[in-house]
């Protein structure tokens, strides 16, 4: 892997009810520019706490995040300034339903970026142009599919031009047929070289897209590799029977 | 009570001196004080629903200063409301007017006050409720932009939450209209003390005091009605 190292994750840990619950057990990963690294394995594996402690959603109990050479576990640290780069997209979309499609998108910009109105608006209807949203830019959320949805909600973490996009199960909560067209956004994204980390179900995108694959089981790494050596010879045993039951 | 007698009544009560603006000059204070104390106790609310929510949500991971702060103002509000919703509004009025604002003989400008200051601590408790029941996911969402708490609540959260509660803000509303009628306790001439004032000048109680009730019973059949289209119109445009 070539690029530099846009989050390294060290000993990461996460206890609950007073450590006896290790939803985290000292995960450590570099996550390089231009790489898409896709989390797989069981629920209740850690994969999405691990996505949620990326940008601090959860705060970890133990370990480090260091993102732009900022560890951003550091207490004094803004985590505000820092989220502005990592984009996230979550698997029940949360859209704001009191506000139009533009307005969901600009929101950020224009009070974060301190982006004019036009400004903002004009970078938001390009991006749903890409995603063929065009004409959807004033209904309001509870007027769309799940898919729409879902584009809607990727595009809108675009708008603040990130380094990085963070995926937590971006299709679990989608009816089987619209997976497909959120899944297309996201490989063109990976194609234009975004970095993305990505919890998901779907192996065959992890399989087409990643660059490289996790798969976590009880809140540790297991087994590491780029997707064709972890899908074709898997080592450990907990892999072999988790591919076993889902592909 | 026959039909000449009753006519008669009528007369000697509402027309005679015209003792009918005792009832109008009456109604005129209670909707003043109603209003007023409705968007005093809004805003004393807003604020005290976000400092106990803000508590309840980011204690966990505030530390410092901020801590102590925020731990000091959800005590003083949590003080406020077992205070407030601990003792009858009466009560509380006249020690507004006999013992803090002693000096003061503005019975309405105190009235409005201290039902301001009580309609604030159930104003709290309804948008506390309106708060906690957006979704988490909404709050993540807004975090994960960038937006900072104080941005998140403001954009994100309260305005859903004022929508989610609006109904219960109107029924708060109807309720103040008619516990103001006790600021007759403080010498002030609303509506019911219009009534009875009739009824201490022509020593007849029925018709004064049915008036008096009708007139509360129309405003709230009318704001009643007002919030169930309010609320047809909300869920509306949820679609």
């Amino acid at each position: 892997m070539s690029g530099k190292v846009l989050i390294q994750v060290k000993d990461l840990q996460m206890h609950f009810s007073g450590g006896s619950i290790h939803a985290l057990d000292g995960v450590s990963a570099d996550i390089r520019q231009g790489e898409v690294v896709v989390v797989i394995g069981p629920s209740g594996s850690g994969k999405s706490t691990f996505l949620r402690c990326l940008n601090l959603l959860e705060r970890p109990t133990g370990g480090s995040i260091t993102f732009d050479g900022v560890d951003i576990t550091d207490p004094k640290v803004n985590i505000d300034l820092h989220r502005q780069k990592m984009g996230m997209v979550f698997q029940h979309f949360n859209l704001f339903p009191h506000m139009t499609i533009l307005e969901n998108m600009t929101l950020a910009p224009i009070k974060l970026l301190k982006k004019s109105r036009r400004e903002a608006e004009t970078k938001a209807l390009g991006l749903l142009k890409r995603v063929g949203l065009a004409d959807r830019g004033g209904a309001y959320p509870s007027q769309l599919s799940g898919g729409q949805k879902q584009r809607i909600a990727i595009v809108r973490a675009l708008c603040m031009e990130p380094e990085v996009m963070l995926f937590d199960e971006p299709t679990s909560a989608l009816d089987p047929e619209m997976v497909g067209e959120v899944l297309e956004v996201m490989k063109d994204l990976a194609h234009e070289g975004m970095t993305m980390v990505v919890v998901t179900h779907e192996m065959g995108f992890a399989r087409e897209v990643g660059s490289r694959v996790i798969f976590m089981d009880g809140g540790v790494i297991v087994e590491e590799n780029p997707p064709e050596e972890l899908f074709g010879s898997p080592r450990s045993e907990r892999l072999q029977s988790f591919l076993a039951k889902v592909l | 009570m026959d039909w000449e007698n009753l006519k008669r009544q009528f007369y000697i009560n509402f027309i005679e001196e015209d003792r009918w603006r005792f009832l109008t000059s009456g109604l005129a204070n209670t909707l003043q004080i109603t209003l007023l104390a409705v968007l005093l106790g809004i805003v004393i609310g807003v604020v005290v629903a976000i400092v106990r929510s803000t508590y309840d949500k980011t204690i966990g991971e505030t530390w410092g200063m901020g801590r102590f702060f925020l731990r000091l103002a959800d005590l003083i509000c949590r003080v406020y409301l077992t205070v407030i919703r601990g003792t009858p509004v009466v009560v509380q009025l006249m020690i507004m007017y006999y013992i803090i604002f002693a000096s003061s003989r503005n019975g309405v400008a105190v009235a409005t006050l201290a039902f301001g200051v009580n309609s604030g601590a159930y104003v709290a408790e309804i948008f506390r409720a309106g708060i906690m029941s957006i979704d988490q996911g909404q709050f993540e969402a807004g975090r994960s932009l960038g937006l900072n708490y104080v941005q998140t609540m403001r954009y994100v959260i309260v305005p859903q939450a004022f929508k989610n509660v609006l109904p219960s803000l109107a029924n708060e509303f109807i309720v103040l209209l008619k516990e103001t009628s006790v600021a007759g306790y403080v010498t002030v001439r609303d509506l019911t003390m219009g009534g009875n004032t009739i009824r201490s000048v022509t020593y007849s109680a029925f018709l004064p005091l049915i008036a008096v009730a009708l007139i509360y019973l129309a405003m709230v059949m009318f704001f009643t009605w007002l919030v169930g289209k309010l609320e047809r119109r909300l869920r509306n445009s949820e679609r």
